[in-house]
């Protein structure tokens, strides 16, 4: 296992529908999300376990490319990642930040 | 002068002399057209003369694989230096006759699981290579410059006059029999069974030289069953894209899909997802693709009226059967399936989408790996633009608008989609600067770099970030830009030019979900239409046979 924490300046005004979400599930191929909302002055604190090495550099542009795509800010978003493609992985972040801004875009 | 034309003693018909010396020498082991498995490598030492060119049927599914065999335990002192033309290399028979030096010389389509065995044999001087054709373009030279002298062809059944039923996969038959038959050539088939009165007659007797019921069934490969359990959510996702952005946007009511999961993925949402967006009868009405068991669910809902197929696949024989109105069915109610006009269909339709190992910065895109000689099969005959079509379709004049093109004179444009993940096994990115291709040409002395799809050809990628659209993009740069813009977090996307993306997207050469109105959240697999052979099989009403390894209930 490899754990990276980033924390990523964020965007203003999103209004979230709920507290928190969960959604995906741990497996091979596979990952969960939580985002949650926190006080964090605007910013994002985010924070990965992952079962395979060496992927910092691209897990912080897929991360960073998530939040800029949804605006999010005031979020700390949790990764348990099962060693997902980046395409299985946005795909489950952009699930979760519909749940999280009640699919407003 | 009167009349002393030296052309006037040239023998005219020494293929004619020749084949029935073949035949006399023949009548030593037979009386008849029947000769007995057990005969079978004297006869073919007997009807086959060295330096010979041969074909061994050998299709995507269907071989005649105990000719094969046979030919292999013949002597190399009575036979060497044949000449093998053959579509599918596929069975280690179809080697062992270059290492024992009966054959040495190679014309083919597709070696697949062969592939690493045949680069050994090349390298040791044991093949020497002719070319790597596709389907099409071998058959065609059947009936050019690599006409059969011999030819091996494997059917269901035969009667006592040689007439054959070839069963679902009919196949390449048509093709190998026709080009043999009719140049005084000697034609072999291996059946499954010898029978008074055939079901139908695919083959007339009368072309057939010889026939031998072979020991087992000639060898069948399910290579169309795609187990909908596996398929997933990115792939849906990419799925909804196609749908939306492609096959709505342009109409597609005629088209030809590959046969990798992701198509498959289609297949199974065309019933869900495209019945909500209101485009039954609208789009993909008639399709070009063996009977791919994913296909069910969208027949019986009414989406697909018509499907030529290629070959068969196992387990779909009855379904197929019971549904004549959308596949083609002979009088005994059994499928028809032939290669070449599933070809010239799919070639003249409005779309083809396939997926591929690489693609590079100009939308070449190629299934060869390093160290294996494949060849593609019949894909890059779907997979490219079709030059001579004279007839228009809404989709196929918008595709055409789109294209920049010198000149004043208006033309439409067939769609060539390939849809890959930007990452595909072990993390290989599937974009790439330089293709294998290349490093393959290099190794093998081949006259091109073996590409599937050449980027010309090419109008769409979809990866799971989104879909590029080639025809809007006027210079090559620009090309370049919309390819790494889909090319998600491999090194070739993350190297794009944000901005000029973004030019990009403002025009539609780069569409992102949001763009055409996907929502990810309804990427999960409650989406397919069916998510196990068990669905599948419900769907058919039974009808649907599942071989047994698809079988886990």
């Amino acid at each position: 296992m490899e754990h990276l924490e980033f924390d990523i300046a964020g965007w203003a005004g999103v209004n979230p529908a709920r507290d928190h979400v969960l959604v995906g599930v741990v497996g091979s191929g596979n990952l969960e999300v939580m985002i949650e909302r926190a006080e964090l002055a605007g910013r994002c604190a985010v924070a990965i376990d992952t079962s395979i090495h060496g992927f910092a550099p691209t897990w912080r542009r897929v991360v960073e490319d998530f939040l800029a795509r949804h605006r999010l800010g005031d979020v700390r978003v949790s990764i348990n990642d099962g060693g997902a493609t980046p395409a299985v992985v946005g795909l489950r972040l952009d699930q979760a930040a519909a749940e999280y801004t009640g699919g407003v875009r | 002068m009167d009349g002393d034309f030296t052309t006037a003693r040239r023998a005219w018909n020494t293929l004619e002399t020749n084949h029935r010396e073949r035949l006399a020498r023949a009548s030593a082991i037979t009386g008849g057209k029947v000769v007995d498995a057990a005969d079978t490598v004297a006869l073919l030492e007997a009807v086959i003369e060295p330096g010979d060119r041969v074909c061994i049927e050998g299709n995507n599914q269907k071989h005649a694989d105990f000719l094969a065999k046979c030919l292999s335990q013949c002597s190399p002192e009575r036979l060497h230096g044949l000449h093998i033309v053959q579509s599918n290399l596929a069975l280690p028979a179809h080697l062992d006759v270059f290492e024992r030096g009966i054959a040495d010389r190679l014309d083919f389509c597709y070696s697949g699981p062969q592939g690493l065995r045949m680069g050994r044999l090349v390298d040791e001087g044991k093949i020497k290579l002719g070319a790597i054709h596709t389907y099409l373009e071998l058959y065609s030279r059947y009936f050019c410059d690599l006409t059969p002298r011999v030819s091996f062809i494997a059917a269901e059944a035969a009667d006592a006059d040689g007439n054959l039923y070839t069963g679902a996969n009919t196949e390449d038959t048509p093709a190998i029999v026709e080009a043999t038959a009719f140049k005084s050539g000697i034609l072999i088939a291996q059946v499954n069974r010898l029978v008074d009165r055939v079901p139908r007659v695919d083959v007339p007797g009368d072309w057939v030289s010889f026939v031998v019921q072979a020991p087992k069934p000639h060898y069948i490969e399910p290579i169309f069953t795609r187990d909908p359990a596996v398929i997933s959510e990115v792939q849906i996702l990419m799925a909804m894209m196609v749908i939306r952005g492609i096959y709505e946007e342009y109409g597609i009511t005629r088209l030809n899909h590959g046969i990798g999961f992701d198509t498959a993925a289609i297949e199974l949402i065309l019933p869900t997802y495209a019945e909500d967006l209101g485009l039954k009868g609208k789009i993909c009405q008639y399709l070009s693709v063996n009977p791919c068991p994913t296909l069910i669910p969208a027949i019986e809902s009414g989406f697909i009226e018509g499907i030529h197929c290629a070959g068969s696949e196992l387990g779909m024989e009855a379904y197929v059967s019971a549904r004549s109105d959308v596949f083609f069915i002979g009088r005994d109610g059994t499928m028809r399936s032939n290669r070449i006009f599933c070809q010239l269909a799919g070639h003249y339709a409005d779309l083809f989408i396939g997926s591929t190992l690489q693609i590079d910065l100009e939308g070449n895109s190629s299934t060869a790996t390093l160290s294996r000689i494949t060849g593609f099969g019949g894909a890059p005959n779907f997979g490219c633009e079709s030059r001579g079509r004279r007839h228009a379709s809404p989709g196929w004049l918008k595709a055409g608008r789109e294209q920049p093109r010198p000149g004043t004179m208006p033309r439409g444009r067939k769609l060539v989609v390939q849809i890959v993940e930007t990452f595909g096994d072990g993390m290989a990115p599937t974009f790439v600067e330089r293709l294998d291709a290349w490093t393959l040409q290099e190794r093998f002395g081949l006259p091109l770099p073996p590409v599937m799809v050449y980027g010309e050809d090419l109008t769409h990628i979809v990866t799971e970030e989104g879909i590029a659209n080639l025809l809007l993009c006027e210079t090559m740069e620009e090309r370049e830009q919309a390819i790494r813009g889909v090319a998600g977090y491999t090194p070739v996307g993350l190297a794009r030019d944000r901005a000029m993306v973004e030019r990009l997207r403002e025009k539609g050469a780069v569409r992102y979900p949001e763009d055409m109105g996907v929502d990810p959240r309804l990427a999960t697999r409650d989406l397919l239409a069916a998510r196990s052979i068990r669905d599948l099989v419900r769907w058919s009403g039974g009808l649907y046979d599942p071989p047994a390894r698809f079988r886990n209930w």
